[in-house]
C-alpha cells in the first residue's frame, strides 16, 4: 500500500512541518505544544518503520529513491534514497527523537513550543542528511541542522552555554565550508552534484588528497576525532539533556556516516594513502581520551569524553580496512571492520543517549552534575540505579549488551591488520570499564553521601518508560545483532569492492 | 560622426519617463497635503514604483534594444535590475513610515528624494555611455546627500551628509578623470564604440589605458565601498537616520553592480586581465577588513556597514572571474543581498520608538522574549548574510564559489569561505543577543504593529528562505541577463 508513496520525503518533511506547526500553535499553550510534538514524533517514527520492514536486504542499490530536478541551473537535484548504511541511522534518529520529546515533558518549562519545535525540525534535517544523495542537498541539511542545535544549547543550556554553543557552531561550520569547496570542485569536474557521480569520478592522487583532507576536516569535527574534539565536552556539558542526547546519539554519527558515504568511496586512494593518519587519530582518541575521561569530575563531561573514545572505534573500523587488504585477509576481515564500526555507531547512539538521560534524571533532582555531590544513590533510587548500572555496563562493553558487539568486531578485524593496533584498541575494554564503573561506584554505590541524596525520589513512570525503551534496545542489539548486520551486508560489500579499486 | 538629429525611440525609456512624471506629481501633490494626510504621499510614491515596474515589464524586450544614439540600452539585465531596485525601494518606503513619524521627519521630501534617487539608479542601470552613467550616478548621489541631511536637528546626520558629500564628490571626480582620459584616447563616450576603440588602441597606449582604468576602478570602488575605499561607509551608515541607512544599504548596491558591469564588462572587456587583478586585491581586502572589523562593533548599523563591505568583496569575486557564470552569480548575490539587508534594517526600524533610537546591538537584547516574530525574522536575515543554508545567502555564496572554482581560482574560494566563517561569528552574536540574553529593563514595551509593515517584513524575510529553497526562480533571469 505504501508502494507508490514518497515515503522518504514524508519522513523528512513531516517533522519539519510538524515543528513549524508546534511553533505557531503552542506559543501560548505549553501543554498543547508538548502533545502536538509527541504526536508528530510518533507519527514520524511510525513512518520510518516501513523503511525497515519493506527494506530489501538482498541489494546494495538505493531504495525508496526519489529523484526530481531542483535547481536546474547547477544540476542540483532533490535526490534521496537509503541503503544499508543510512537506514539504521534514520531509525535511530526517529526513535531517539521520541525519547527526547518524552524526556523533556516536565523538565522544560521555558518556551516549550520553541524547544519542541527545534527538536522536531532538527529531526527532519537529520533525516535529510542521511537520505540525501545529492551532495548539495546533503550539505544544506548538514548545515541547517546546526541552527536548531545552536538555539537549543544557547537558550536552554547551562551557565556557560553561550561560549559552548558559539564554539559548537563555529567549529562545525569551519569544518564544513572546506568540504563545500571540495564538492564544488568535483562538480566542475563531473558536471553533477550527485554523490554517485562523485563515486565514479576519476581523480588524480593529488586531487584526492586535497579533497580527502577538506572532507576530513568536516567529518572529523563532527565525529569528533582527536584533536578537534574540544567543542564536544563544552557543548555536552552546557546543553540541556535533550540536546546532549541528540548530539551524542545522532549528530556525531553524521561524521561517521560522512566517511562511509563520501571519503571512502570518493577518495579511496587518498584514504589508503592517509589511513595512518586516521588510525593514529582514532587510537589517540581511544587511549588518550580514555585516560582523560578517567579524571573527570563532571558526569556529563565524563560521558562526553567516553563518546569521543567510542567514536574512535568507529573511525578505526572504517579506515583499518586498507591494512586488512594489505595483510591478505581480504574482504572478510574488511567487512567485519566496517560493519563493526556501523554497529558501534548505532549502539553508541542508544548507550550514550541513555547515559545522558540518566545524568539528566539526576540533574533534574539535584541540579548538580558533579560526581562528588553524589554517593549512595542506589539506596534512595533503586530502580534508577539498576538502569544506570546496566547502561554503564553497556558503555564499558559488557558482552550481551550492544556495546560489546561493535567493539569486539572492530578489535577482531584489527587483529587481522596488525597486532599492535588491535592491542591498543583493546585497551578500551579496560579503560572504558575503569572510567564508567568508577563513576558508577562513586555515584550509585556506597553510603548515602549527604542530605540531598537522602531525600531523592525514584524515577517516575515517564522516566521509567524512556529508560526501559533504551534498555530494551541495548539488550536487543547486544543479544541479537543479526537484523542490523544483515541489513547492511550488501551495501558494505559493495562499498568494499568499490574502494578496493583505484580511481587514479 | 555626423551631427544630424534623429528622433530617438522613446519606448525603451518609458519606465524612466513614468518615474519622472509621477515624481513631479508627488512633489506637487505633497505641497497641498496637511501633515495628517502624509500617508497619501507614501501611497502615491508606492504607486509610482508599482507603475514603473509595470512599465518595465511592458517594454521588456526579447533581445537588447538601444536608443538615444546607443547611449541608453534596455536588455534583460536592465529589466531585472530595475524591477529589483523598485521592489526594494517599495520595501524601504513602507518600513520607513513609522520611523519618520516618530522622529518628526515624516515629510513628503523623503519620498520625493527617494524617487529621484530611484530614477537615478534606473538611468545608471540602462546607461550605455559614460555621460549617462555619470548623470544617473549624480542624480542618485545628490538625492542621497539631501536624504541624509534630512533630519536637520541631528548633528550626526549633518556630519554624515557632509562626509558623504565630500567623499562622494571626490569619487565622482576620480571617475570623471578616468572617463576623460578614455575620451582622450578613444574620442568617444559611447560604451559600445569605446569597447571597439580600446581594442584597437591597446597596443599603442597600454600605459594610458591602464592609467585610465585605474581611475575608473577606484571611482567604482568608492561607490561600492570596497576596501581600501570604504572609510566613508561605516560613518555614513551609523550617522544617517536609520530609514536612510536602509535605503543606502540596499537599492544603490544593485545600481552599483550595474555600473560595474556596464563600465568594466561592456566597455572595457578587453582590459579584463588588468581589472580582474585589481578586483582581486580589492575583493580579498574587502573580505578581510569587512569581516574582521565587524567583530569589534557594538553599533548594529556600523556592524552592518562592515558586513556590507565584506559582501561587496563577494560580489567583486563574482565579477573578477570574467565569465558569464560569474556575472550572473554576482548579480544574484547583489539582488538577494539587497533583500536581506532590507529585512535586517527593516526589523531595526520597527524597534524604534518615539524618543528612542534603536541602533546598538544591545538594544536587541531578549527580543525573542518580547517579540519572537521579529526576532525570528532578523535571525533569518542574519543566517542568510552568514550564508547558512537553507537561506538564500548560502545559495548566493555557492554560485560565486562555483564560478571561482570553474576558472581554477580554488584558492580564492577557500579564502572566501574562511573569511565567511569569521563573518559567521558576528552574525551569530546578533542571534545570541536576541535569543540568549535577557531583555533590558527599559525595553519591555512591545512593538507597535502596523499591519502592512508586519506583512511586508514577514514576506521579505520568508522570501529569503523561499529563494534559498527555490533559487532557480530568480537565477534563471540572472543567467538570461548574461547569455
Amino acid at each position: 500500500m505504501y508502494a507508490d508513496w514518497p515515503l522518504l520525503s514524508l519522513v523528512i518533511w513531516t517533522p519539519i512541518f510538524g515543528g513549524i506547526l508546534v511553533l505557531f500553535a503552542g506559543d501560548s499553550n505549553p501543554a498543547g505544544a508538548r502533545k502536538i510534538a509527541l504526536v508528530v514524533s510518533l507519527i514520524t517514527f511510525l513512518l520510518t518503520v516501513p523503511l525497515y520492514t519493506q527494506f530489501n536486504t538482498s541489494t546494495h542499490l538505493m531504495q525508496f529513491v526519489e529523484r526530481h530536478e531542483w535547481i536546474g541551473v547547477f544540476n542540483i537535484e532533490y535526490y534521496v534514497g537509503i541503503d544499508g548504511i543510512s537506514m539504521p541511522l534514520i531509525l535511530l534518529t526517529s526513535f531517539t527523537t521520541v525519547i527526547v520529546i518524552i524526556s523533556a515533558w516536565e523538565v522544560i518549562q521555558y518556551r516549550v513550543s520553541q524547544y519542541m519545535a527545534a527538536f522536531l525540525i532538527m529531526e527532519g534535517f537529520m533525516f535529510g542528511t542521511f537520505a540525501a544523495l545529492d551532495s548539495i542537498l546533503f550539505y544544506i541539511f548538514f548545515e541547517a541542522m546546526l541552527i536548531p542545535m545552536f538555539l537549543v544549547i544557547g537558550i536552554w543550556g547551562g551557565a556557560n552555554r553561550i561560549y559552548a554553543t558559539l564554539k559548537f557552531f563555529l567549529y562545525t561550520f569551519i569544518g564544513s565550508v572546506l568540504m563545500l569547496v571540495a564538492l564544488i570542485y568535483m562538480y566542475t569536474r563531473s558536471g553533477s552534484f550527485a554523490i554517485f557521480d562523485f563515486h565514479h569520478l576519476q581523480l588524480s592522487l593529488n586531487e584526492q588528497v586535497l579533497i580527502f583532507l577538506a572532507m576530513l576536516v568536516a567529518f572529523a569535527v563532527k565525529v569528533p576525532m582527536w584533536p578537534v574534539h574540544t567543542w564536544l565536552p563544552d557543548a555536552h556539558v552546557e546543553a540541556p539533556t535533550g540536546g546532549s542526547v541528540i548530539l551524542a546519539a545522532i549528530m556525531l554519527k553524521i561524521g561517521g556516516y560522512g566517511f562511509l558515504r563520501f571519503s571512502l568511496p570518493i577518495t579511496p586512494d587518498a584514504s589508503a594513502e592517509l589511513d595512518w593518519l586516521i588510525i593514529t587519530m582514532s587510537l589517540t582518541a581511544v587511549v588518550y581520551i580514555g585516560f582523560v575521561a578517567l579524571v573527570q569530575r563532571d558526569m556529563k563531561k565524563l560521558i562526553a569524553y567516553s563518546s569521543i573514545a567510542h567514536m574512535g572505534f568507529v573511525t578505526l573500523g572504517f579506515f583499518i580496512v586498507f591494512r586488512i587488504f594489505d595483510s591478505g585477509f581480504g574482504d572478510q576481515g574488511a567487512a567485519l571492520a566496517l560493519e563493526g564500526g556501523m554497529v558501534q555507531m548505532v549502539s553508541h547512539g542508544f548507550i550514550s543517549g541513555a547515559m545522558f538521560l540518566c545524568v539528566g534524571v539526576l540533574y533534574d533532582r539535584m541540579h548538580s552534575r558533579q560526581i562528588a555531590d553524589y554517593g549512595g544513590v542506589a539506596n534512595t533510587m533503586p530502580v534508577f540505579a539498576a538502569f544506570m548500572v546496566f547502561f554503564a555496563m553497556a558503555n564499558a562493553g559488557l558482552p550481551g549488551t550492544s556495546g560489546f558487539v561493535g567493539e569486539f568486531m572492530v578489535i577482531l578485524a584489527s587483529f587481522k591488520a596488525s597486532f599492535w593496533i588491535a592491542f591498543l584498541a583493546a585497551t578500551t575494554l579496560i579503560l572504558g570499564a575503569a572510567y564508567t564503573l568508577w563513576m558508577v561506584k562513586r555515584v550509585i554505590y556506597g553510603d548515602i553521601a549527604n542530605d540531598n541524596v537522602r531525600v531523592l525520589n525514584d524515577i517516575n513512570k515517564r522516566e521509567f518508560l524512556f529508560l526501559a525503551l533504551l534498555a530494551l534496545a541495548v539488550l536487543g542489539l547486544g543479544l541479537w545483532p543479526d537484523p542490523l548486520v544483515e541489513v547492511m551486508h550488501p551495501t558494505i560489500d559493495n562499498l568494499l569492492n568499490h574502494i578496493a579499486n583505484t580511481k587514479i | 560622426m555626423t551631427a544630424e538629429f534623429i528622433q530617438p525611440d522613446l519606448m525603451p525609456a518609458l519606465p524612466e519617463m513614468v518615474m519622472l512624471a509621477m515624481t513631479c506629481l508627488v512633489l506637487v501633490v505633497d505641497l497641498f497635503l496637511p501633515q495628517g494626510k502624509r500617508g497619501f504621499t507614501l501611497l502615491l510614491s508606492v504607486l509610482t514604483l508599482v507603475l514603473a515596474i509595470a512599465a518595465v515589464i511592458a517594454v521588456a524586450p526579447v533581445t537588447a534594444v538601444s536608443s538615444f544614439g546607443g547611449s541608453f540600452v534596455l536588455d534583460q539585465l536592465a529589466v531585472v535590475l530595475k524591477i529589483a531596485v523598485c521592489v526594494v525601494t517599495i520595501l524601504v518606503f513602507v518600513y520607513s513610515r513609522d520611523y519618520l513619524s516618530d522622529h518628526d521627519i515624516y515629510k513628503g521630501e523623503y519620498y520625493v528624494l527617494g524617487l529621484f534617487a530611484t530614477l537615478g539608479m534606473m538611468v545608471m542601470i540602462s546607461a550605455h555611455s559614460f555621460l549617462l552613467v555619470y548623470l544617473g550616478l549624480e542624480l542618485l548621489s545628490l538625492s542621497l546627500y539631501a536624504m541624509i541631511a534630512f533630519n536637520k536637528n541631528s548633528l550626526s546626520a549633518s556630519e554624515s551628509a557632509m562626509k558623504y558629500f565630500v567623499l562622494g564628490a571626490m569619487a565622482s571626480g576620480l571617475l570623471l578623470y578616468g572617463i576623460s582620459i578614455f575620451y582622450g584616447i578613444t574620442g568617444t563616450l559611447d560604451i559600445n564604440q569605446l569597447s571597439v576603440a580600446v581594442n584597437s588602441q591597446m597596443s599603442q597606449h597600454p600605459v594610458a589605458l591602464g592609467f585610465a582604468l585605474t581611475f575608473i576602478v577606484v571611482g567604482l570602488s568608492f561607490k561600492l565601498g570596497a576596501v581600501p575605499f570604504h572609510m566613508w561607509l561605516p560613518d555614513i551608515y551609523q550617522g544617517s537616520p536609520t530609514s536612510v541607512t536602509l535605503f543606502i544599504g540596499t537599492a544603490p548596491k544593485i545600481a552599483g553592480f550595474a555600473m560595474a558591469i556596464r563600465l568594466l564588462v561592456d566597455g572595457l572587456g578587453d582590459l579584463q586581465v588588468d581589472w580582474s587583478q585589481m578586483l582581486m586585491v580589492l575583493a580579498v581586502a574587502s573580505l578581510a577588513v569587512g569581516n574582521i572589523i565587524a567583530i569589534a562593533q557594538t553599533n548594529f548599523k556600523r556592524m552592518l556597514a562592515y558586513s556590507t563591505i565584506s559582501h561587496v568583496g563577494f560580489i567583486l569575486l563574482g565579477i573578477l572571474t570574467a565569465t558569464a557564470n560569474g556575472y550572473s552569480s554576482a548579480m544574484f548575490y547583489t539582488i538577494t543581498y539587497a533583500l536581506t539587508a532590507a529585512a535586517a534594517f527593516g526589523v531595526l526600524l520597527v524597534l524604534n520608538r518615539k524618543g528612542f533610537e534603536a541602533e546598538n546591538i544591545s538594544d536587541l537584547s531578549g527580543l525573542n522574549d518580547s517579540n519572537p516574530w521579529y526576532a525570528a525574522l532578523l535571525a533569518i536575515a542574519m543566517f542568510s548574510m552568514a550564508g547558512v543554508p537553507p537561506t538564500v545567502g548560502f545559495y548566493a555564496k555557492l554560485t560565486i564559489l562555483q564560478a571561482l572554482v570553474q576558472v581554477d581560482m580554488v584558492w580564492l574560494a577557500v579564502l572566501a569561505v574562511l573569511f565567511s566563517v569569521i563573518g559567521l561569528f558576528y552574525y551569530l552574536r546578533i542571534i545570541k543577543v536576541m535569543y540568549f540574553d535577557k531583555p533590558l529593563a527599559e525595553q519591555t514595551t512591545t512593538i507597535k504593529e502596523a499591519l502592512d509593515v508586519k506583512v511586508l517584513l514577514g514576506a521579505n524575510s520568508l522570501s529569503l528562505i523561499l529563494l534559498g529553497m527555490f533559487p532557480s526562480t530568480l537565477m534563471v533571469y540572472c543567467i538570461l541577463a548574461f547569455s
